[in-house]
């Protein structure tokens, strides 16, 4: 298998008595886009923060390329290479995408003062690395005038700045058209290309099928379901799977037969 | 590997492999970044032209901007830092009283004796720490800037009075000075003043556009949740707008007193709503997160030449505040048609 980048080995959190995580293990490959899935409260939003580094676990291990890491927080995670792109408050819209990339990390002399021309240029280097051009907007256009899917290769290619090895979307398509999803996935094909990972998290089953490499089905803070792509035939299957997950007693169970048919691929 | 959603982002995405595209254009982006000064500009122009058309004679000598020129710059001193706290999204009404403070230094300095750089000093730092007051009463006090500086303004101004008894401050020996003669005199029959405030407006352009103060007073003003994911002290970036405001109305106090002479209790009083006013007619939306210098610096023009030009024009001085507020309104209407919102 590729080199492993990240894995969580039995994270659990608890919030007094209520285990929000019972033991998760997710392990994230280097050029992999891991999609996570999950009904509300599976853990997927904690699962996330842990990952940040905004929340500590109770307990579990993290490894960073093999490595494990201890006191785990935001500052670690930051320098582990680990970027989280919210969808909404990510961005200034009344600034341009120059800004937005460079947000906080500006380029300048010693005074202050910025180096407009290279920021612009380290931009545009950005986002051609993404596949985030087009003729109507341009480095300095406003981020107001992008479209959703647009707005998300500006938080992208920022993450991508910050010499980020994994981006956390948080569910990047929940509220935008095909058009707009379809652009959010050439980023992410793109970022998949020069090497780096992505863990996509979304409600859509028909969008993380689509651009997942495997598979990952919370359930109230466990794992029920990892499995790479190749082994599941179509987003119908996971669909199913994510009906008998979230009401077990109206659906049969079609994990057996997943896993007979993954047995059968293995021999 | 296998997609169901047919890739239209691809097909579009390698078109472009230059940003050389119409709207990128130098002139053109100038153009298109300055489009609310432009327009407080043209309201300036057109209002100019009608006065020149009521009353030709006196607006075609020069007798008539001198005299603008040299009370202008005072406006400008204080309009400009202004724009700077209305992008971060807060609002600062104590700059009449940092403004009567600070030229409170100045004038006991100086009438002790010393140059009156060291006036000019101690007045920037007292300007510098009011704000500095100011501005943590409101960011680390969680208050709302409204009101909370329009308290200070009372209460900074109350200690004005209580300590001077409403007593005023001559100040002859300033005319001596070699100070006087760099802030306050005349330079080819302009008076000085406007070279200083032109420094000025070129100084906080490049501190608002150009530098990572003022990069940060948009971002924080745009989404400070964003600002403080990112690694932005947003508490004291919205700290040195208010420290911003404190020094610009130390500069206007001194100017004021130089002007005059004389530094009265009351320095400063008058300027609280005209100011208020520059800044939005200027173009600066009420919403934060952008602003515009220049425009500022123009609607301060405007605001400044209504009264000078309707009684130019050879109307009554009961004209002044209606059309003070005719203007007003038609700038408003005017930035509202100009401007995109984007939030």
């Amino acid at each position: 298998m590729a080199d492993r980048l990240i894995e969580l080995r039995e994270i659990t959190k608890s919030y007094g008595n209520v285990y929000a995580l019972g033991g998760v293990n997710l392990s994230v490959d280097k050029g992999e886009v891991v999609g996570l899935l999950g009904d509300n409260g599976a853990g997927k939003s904690t699962l996330i923060k842990i990952l940040a580094g905004a929340v500590r676990p109770t307990s579990g291990d993290i490894l960073v390329r093999g490595k494990p890491v201890t006191n785990w927080n935001a500052g670690r995670s930051r320098e582990s290479g680990i970027e989280t792109v919210f969808q909404d408050r990510a961005l200034a819209v009344q600034q341009s995408i120059v800004r937005n990339i460079f947000m906080g990390n500006e380029k300048g002399n010693r005074f202050g003062f910025l180096d407009l021309k290279k920021e612009v240029s380290e931009a545009s280097r950005l986002m051609r690395e993404i596949g985030f051009t087009s003729r109507v907007f341009t480095p300095n256009s406003i981020v107001g005038q992008l479209s959703g899917g647009e707005r998300q290769g500006v938080a992208i290619a920022r993450a991508i700045y910050k010499q980020a090895d994994l981006i956390i979307l948080d569910e990047p398509t929940t509220a935008l058209s095909l058009t707009e999803t379809n652009k959010v996935f050439h980023f992410v094909r793109q970022v998949r290309a020069s090497g780096r990972s992505i863990l996509f998290i979304g409600h859509n089953i028909h969008h993380v099928y689509d651009i997942a490499d495997r598979f990952v089905v919370l359930d109230r803070g466990k794992v029920a379901l990892e499995v790479s792509k190749a082994d599941m035939k179509s987003a119908e299957d996971l669909i199913r799977f994510m009906e008998h997950v979230a009401h077990p007693e109206l659906t049969e169970k079609p994990k057996e037969k997943n896993k007979s048919s993954r047995s059968k691929g293995a021999a | 590997m296998s997609q169901q959603l047919p890739n239209a982002a691809k097909a579009e995405a390698p078109a472009a492999d230059s940003w050389n595209h119409p709207q990128d254009q130098p002139l053109r982006r100038f153009l298109t970044n300055n489009r609310a000064a432009f327009g407080s500009l043209a309201v300036f122009l057109l209002m100019l032209l009608s006065f020149t058309i009521a009353n030709p004679v006196v607006f075609t000598s020069w007798t008539l901007y001198s005299s603008v020129l040299t009370t202008l710059p005072v406006a400008i001193f204080l309009t400009v830092p202004l724009v700077f706290i209305v992008t971060v999204g807060e609002i600062d009404l104590s700059f009449p009283a940092t403004m009567g403070f600070s030229a409170w230094m100045f004038a006991v300095v100086v009438h002790a004796g010393f140059d009156p750089i060291l006036g000019f000093a101690a007045a920037l730092v007292m300007g510098a720490v009011l704000g500095y007051f100011v501005g943590a009463l409101v960011v680390y006090g969680n208050l709302s800037s409204l009101i909370a500086t329009l308290g200070m303004n009372f209460v900074l101004r109350g200690i004005i009075l209580i300590f001077t008894e409403g007593k005023s401050i001559a100040l002859p020996s300033l005319n001596e000075s070699w100070v006087f003669k760099l802030f306050s005199s005349e330079v080819g029959g302009v008076p000085v003043q406007i070279y200083w405030a032109i420094a000025f407006i070129i100084f906080s352009m490049f501190l608002y556009s150009r530098h990572r103060f003022g990069v940060h007073i948009h971002i924080v003003g745009d989404n400070p949740d964003s600002a403080a994911q990112m690694g932005i002290n947003v508490k004291r970036v919205r700290v040195g707008a208010f420290i911003f405001v404190g020094i610009g109305a130390a500069i206007a106090g001194v100017f004021s007193t130089m002007i005059n002479f004389t530094w009265w209790p009351t320095s400063g009083d008058g300027y609280l709503l005209p100011v208020l006013a520059s800044v939005f007619v200027g173009g600066t939306p009420t919403w934060g997160g952008i602003g515009t210098v220049l425009g500022g610096a123009i609607g301060a023009l405007t605001v400044s030449f209504i009264q000078t030009g309707i009684v130019g024009a050879g109307l009554s001085g009961f004209y002044v505040q209606f059309f003070n507020g005719v203007i007003i309104i038609l700038s408003l209407l005017g930035h509202r048609w100009n401007q995109i919102r984007y939030r």
